[in-house]
């Protein structure tokens, strides 16, 4: 008998992947296909006067210009919290790159050129661009306020407010208090596949190919957008070359799908990487921090206050910013707490789920309070997170779950990997930092596992595979309860019609809810297989015992395929079996429920700063998160790790740069720049922390968002240590440090 | 919009192809688009992620920045010619082995650069590998398994063929079975 469980199986889909078989979207071909464009302006807000589409109608090979006057009126609005984006701009441009009208033509050359002949006369607008301009009164409004009468902050660019805390911060006495503020920018996913779209028209319905993470939250937007039936709406949604939150909810699809219909064909939009910048982005925050503390390195009060800069729509960001401050006291036992959010509205991309949603942000600023307070009163920085970390049970966020796991464990193999407390020479520095992030806190996931005729297994579900390795896990879990060689379990994802509901791919969620569910089926097939033998037998049901994918009775036992075969005969006929996880909203809670579990992660970095030039170089990184039981090890590892050094992208050389017109500047992976080969850390270290101790099958919890939880505050305290002085304002670029380098003078 | 038609002749994965091809149009374009060879990726299309990376006459290139009219008379390699007869060659079993795929959209041009490489430097330090996939970005950042693949596939050892990888040297995240 194999153990599937805690075994490092090779990558499912992994042979078309090296060997260029993998189809992603962009790598469809359909006959009759059209090429769309979109046609865009050349600032982030404008009024739109009128658009001329002559020009381009005379392009040889076009088929149909959009605009918004040729969609139904008033223009389809979508979202997934709030319905507030025109599928084309409506009267004016609220974002560099959304789109005004969109061409579909024979060729991509055609439609490029096409598009590029669409006149729009328009008027450039001032623009809300960053924190400030969205809370200065004399501002340009962003939304139209009457998408929101009812809600007092509508004549304002504050889309939401959000408050949490318990005790009594006012009131609370504390011997020391820091109080700090913390910028971190826009970033982008910069997924290595940029976006694909392709739509057709499908018996009185519609068909969408799309690499998006949720596909049921892409047929609900598309049913509602074109008024169809759920069950005309047929979401294509293949393993996407990359996501990271950035594919999670409908960008462009409603437009697609409308070409479709207008020219009865297959449509396929690709976007340029420039595009896809243009489609999403992670939330930038001020965030002010206000911290008490005890003589001896308690936390006595967190005082929050963030301003989190989210697009020209909503899309997520509303959820972004309420998950994550949320939790923005991050893993302690803090007395009084006090956390109060703004959603600021502004005329750029809108914010949508990155990796960490939210977290990275908060655990940049809150972190590096801890290591404020450490240093203020001349405590130790691991010491003083031990002194406040929540212990295994502890309520430490009121009215949710309590704390989960070991934490300290994580600490201490982090704060141990990284060599804490050895000498170090000048112009070196070591950071250490905790990151704390809650999953889903609703869910409806259902699957079905079918066990053929040969024996071998098929598992249907909703999830999808962007590279996290859903299909792997799922298919070890298969393999380990029925007893079926993983090369004989085939694993069908992403399609809506094929595939039951489930609510999303996120939030470290689907090893958790989508595996318990896969974990039921797989009961659900057991108990009829053991129904089947005991009728064959002639023997009562509990006389018969299924374990390891043999079949026994007190009159012998059968492998699964000869069980089948005896059975069925040559009538032939499968077992069917049907898991679900459901958790419904829970009314009143601030967040539609308590989190099925918290995910914890450590980061450490060793660092040494140039003190010329600024450059930090990353001699050591470490990172643990705490796994409860990892059913794929080496899957845990990467999937740690790849967040480790995309969070070391954030934290050295990520920001999006707008000019003051919105638009963005370092547009593209010229002037864009992700972290490459040459600068990992020269020594990286992962480990998992696996106490068993996880809601998922056996005793797993969620992972691949911990590994950036904590990178900024980990590199930020050691290039502190490093040079001497804090930075408050990611990212930590060399020009930055050098700064604070000859701010802080020669010493 | 429509540029001149040229007419070349390439020789694709071992098989001579002759092609109408228009003269604004870059390799990458033509070998998904007409050959349908769409192993070859589309990303920043600026020659600076590295994934629409193919061998020209046994060069590493990046395939959006050549012309597909430069290409005619060369001999091209695209991933799809690397395990013509459905066994993969010992570097894409590395790639497996050592769990440096995640998405895998990267992986194509990753691996035509490392083929690149060790082609030309059959062992190479741990430096030379950084040095030569420096143009191929991984979001996932799978680097430092990549960097583990190219190596186990210089030493001869990427070619076992278990259905469970090996964990790597220096991680602590337990593989209890691997490779038994």
């Amino acid at each position: 008998m194999t153990d599937w469980i805690g075994r490092s199986a090779r990558r499912v889909g992994g042979k078309e992947r090296v060997s260029g078989a993998q189809k992603y979207v962009g790598d469809f071909r359909m006959e009759g296909m059209l090429h769309a464009k979109m046609v865009t302006l050349n600032c982030g807000h404008a009024r739109i006067v009128s658009v001329d589409t002559a020009g381009a109608r005379a392009v040889p090979g076009v088929h149909c210009i959009l605009t918004a006057q040729d969609l139904p009126q008033p223009v389809p609005r979508f979202g997934p919290t709030a319905q507030d984006r025109p599928v084309l701009a409506v009267g004016e441009t609220k974002f560099f790159g959304e789109p005004v009208a969109a061409v579909a033509a024979e060729t991509e050359d055609a439609a490029r050129e096409a598009a590029a002949r669409v006149r729009v006369e328009h008027e450039k607008l001032p623009g809300v661009y960053t924190v400030d301009q969205a809370l200065d009164p004399s501002s340009p409004l962003v939304q139209d306020p009457s998408l929101r009468p009812k809600d007092p902050l509508s004549p304002t660019n504050i889309l939401e407010e959000v408050s949490y805390g318990w005790g009594d911060v006012a009131d609370a006495h504390a011997d020391a208090v820091f109080e700090n503020v913390y910028t971190f920018p826009m970033v982008t996913h910069f997924a290595i596949e940029p976006h694909a779209f392709i739509a057709a028209p499908e018996e009185g319905g519609v068909k969408v190919w799309s690499p998006i993470q949720h596909p049921f939250i892409l047929q609900r937007t598309i049913a509602e957008c074109l008024g169809l039936a759920l069950a005309k709406v047929r979401i294509i949604a293949p393993d996407s070359g990359g996501a990271f939150g950035g594919k999670g909810y409908p960008k462009f699809e409603p437009l697609v799908a409308f070409l479709a219909l207008a020219t009865g064909r297959p449509v396929r939009l690709a976007l340029t990487l420039e595009e896809t910048f243009q489609a999403g982005r992670r939330m930038a925050t001020r965030v002010r921090v206000r911290s008490g503390f005890q003589k001896d390195g308690r936390i006595v009060f967190q005082d929050i206050q963030a301003d989190c800069l989210i697009g020209a729509y909503a899309d997520i960001g509303l959820r972004v910013v309420e998950k994550a401050s949320y939790t923005a006291c991050g893993p302690y036992r803090v007395p009084n707490a006090r956390i109060h959010s703004r959603a600021l509205l502004s005329h750029t991309t809108p914010t949508t789920a990155f990796r960490g949603f939210g977290v990275p942000q908060m655990s940049w600023a809150v972190e590096s309070q801890m290591d404020e307070a450490a240093i203020g009163l001349g405590v130790d920085r691991v010491a003083i997170r031990l002194a406040n970390l929540a212990s295994r049970g502890e309520e430490f966020i009121k009215g949710d779950i309590p704390c989960d796991g070991d934490w300290r464990e994580s600490l201490q193999k982090a704060a141990a990997a990284v060599g804490w407390g050895t000498p170090l020479p000048k112009g070196r520095g070591r950071g250490i930092a905790l990151g704390l992030k809650i999953s889903a806190t609703y869910a409806a996931s259902y699957c079905i596992v079918r066990l053929h005729y040969d024996g071998s297994a098929s598992l249907l579900t909703g999830t999808t595979d962007m590279g996290q390795g859903a299909r792997t896990v799922f298919a070890q879990i298969v393999a380990q309860e029925l007893g079926v060689p993983l090369e004989k379990v085939a694993v069908v994802m992403g399609d809506t019609a094929v595939v039951p509901y489930d609510t999303s791919t996120s939030a470290s969620r689907s090893t958790v809810i989508m595996g318990s569910a896969v974990l039921r089926a797989c009961g659900d097939v057991k108990e009829q297989v053991r129904k089947l033998a005991a009728e064959l037998a002639g023997v009562p049901e509990a006389e018969v015992s299924f374990e390891n994918g043999i079949v026994r009775t007190a009159k012998g036992q059968a492998s699964l395929p000869a069980l089948l075969k005896d059975y069925y005969g040559t009538t032939r006929g499968e077992v069917i079996g049907v898991g679900s996880f459901l958790k419904r909203k829970t009314p009143g809670h601030p967040l539609a429920g308590k989190t099925v579990f918290y995910e914890l992660s450590c980061s450490a970095a060793e660092v040494a700063v140039d003190q010329e030039t600024g450059l930090v170089t990353i001699s050591r990184y470490v990172t643990v998160c705490d796994v409860g039981k990892a059913l794929n090890p080496q899957h845990v590892e990467m999937q740690d790790s790849g967040a480790a050094v995309m969070g070391l992208g954030h934290s050295l050389m990520e920001h999006i740069v707008l000019d003051e017109d919105g638009r963005i500047v370092n547009l593209g992976a010229l002037d864009y720049r992700i972290p490459t080969i040459k600068d990992i850390p020269a020594v990286m270290e992962s480990f998992a922390v696996e106490n068993g101790d996880g809601p998922g099958p056996y005793g797993a919890k969620g992972v691949g968002e911990g590994g950036l939880l904590a990178a900024a505050a980990a590199v930020g305290s050691a290039v502190r240590e490093a040079i001497g002085t804090p930075i408050r304002d990611l990212p930590l670029t060399p020009e930055r440090i050098w700064q604070a380098i000859q701010e802080r003078g020669a010493g | 919009m429509e540029s001149e038609a040229v007419a070349i002749t390439v020789t694709v994965n071992g098989m001579s192809r002759s092609l109408q091809v228009q003269a604004s149009h870059t390799l990458l374009k033509v070998l998904r688009d007409q050959l349908g060879l769409t192993g070859t990726k589309e990303c920043c299309s600026m020659g600076e992620c590295g994934a629409c990376t193919v061998l020209v006459d046994g060069r590493a290139v990046n395939s959006c920045l050549m012309l597909a009219a430069e290409a005619d008379g060369c001999e091209i390699t695209t991933i799809e010619g690397l395990a013509m007869d459905g066994r993969l060659t010992a570097l894409q079993e590395s790639f497996l082995a050592e769990g440096a795929v995640q998405c895998g959209f990267c992986i194509p041009g990753m691996v035509m650069s490392a083929q690149y490489l060790l082609d030309h430097n059959p062992h190479p330090t741990e430096e030379e590998i950084k040095e030569g996939l420096a143009g191929n970005l991984c979001r996932c950042a799978g680097y430092t398994r990549i960097i583990e693949a190219v190596r186990a596939a210089s030493s001869g050892a990427g070619a076992s063929t278990g259905d469970a990888a090996p964990s790597k040297t220096g991680s602590a995240a337990p593989s209890k079975d691997a490779g038994k």
